[in-house]
């Protein structure tokens, strides 16, 4: 129940930000599309923990902060590869364990590895995710593990 | 205050072009498939990331601003999804990536040509 409510609140919000019409027949057909949206999906039965992860409300804006940093540097690194050409990559496949206990958690770990740019998760299966990584130094940042360990801390 | 901010707005807006040109000049000198996508997420992460704050600066408070969060939220999550989903591909029809060994070895064969 508390997942249909936080998905109301969401589907709300944005109808209100991309609206900026405020009048009451306008709102009253937020309320209407609002409404039959989250019957529509509480019947499908896809609001639960994982559309609706609500426990990682006050963990994740700090994992976010962390992974901007990791962004911003990873991407000064991969920009003075590119600047540099194609001689300066030394491109390798490596394998990371995924120490995540729900499924979010290793989909989170695989789409911030991802994100970052340097190292691009190719295959997952189980628990070890395939990386592919642009640079000897990127592919060692990662097999720290330091951001797996953060993901754990992230999850609930 | 004024100024400052359209300074502030002017130096994220060319930095972050400069991130998308970079992406671009990747994706033309890398070699190989997986190599070109690590070019690409400069583009999605910098480039958007830092032209999107420029403006959001320019936006000042209000609906824009919430707006174009939005946007930098949704492109940040469907272009690492679509990164992935492209790469899994390339993977399961029998592309296989380029690795630092390959590499040293035709460097060793061009060198050794001449």
């Amino acid at each position: 129940m508390k997942h249909v409510l936080a998905l109301s609140v969401l589907l709300s919000a944005f109808w209100l930000i991309n609206s900026g019409h405020y009048t009451s027949l306008i709102l009253f057909f937020m309320v209407v599309s609002v409404l039959f949206v989250a019957v529509l999906c509480h019947r499908m039965d896809v609001v639960d923990g994982e559309s609706q992860p609500l426990e990682l409300t006050f963990t994740i804006p700090v994992y976010w902060l962390w992974l901007i940093k990791e962004v911003t540097v990873a991407n000064i690194a991969v920009t003075r590869c590119v600047w540099k050409g194609a001689h300066s990559i030394s491109p390798s496949v490596i394998k990371v364990k995924a120490n995540q206990k729900t499924d979010l958690g290793i989909v989170i770990y695989a789409n911030s590895i991802t994100l970052t740019p340097g190292t691009v998760s190719i295959d997952l299966e189980d628990n070890e995710i395939t990386v592919h990584a642009l640079t000897r130094e990127t592919a060692e940042d990662l097999l720290t593990g330091e951001m797996d360990r953060r993901v754990c801390k992230v999850e609930p | 205050m004024e100024l400052l901010l359209d300074i502030v707005s002017w130096i994220l807006l060319i930095s972050g072009s400069f991130f998308a040109l970079t992406g671009a000049l990747g994706l033309l000198r890398f070699p190989d498939f997986f190599t070109r996508t690590h070019a690409a997420s400069v583009t999605d992460t910098a480039g958007a990331g830092l032209i999107l704050t420029g403006l959001m600066l320019q936006a000042g408070w209000g609906l824009v601003l919430a707006k174009l969060l939005l946007i930098l939220l949704f492109s940040l999550l469907a272009s690492t999804t679509a990164c992935h989903a492209m790469a899994k591909a390339a993977l399961k029809s029998g592309l296989k990536p380029q690795t630092v060994n390959d590499n040293s070895n035709s460097e060793k064969e061009t060198s050794s040509k001449p």
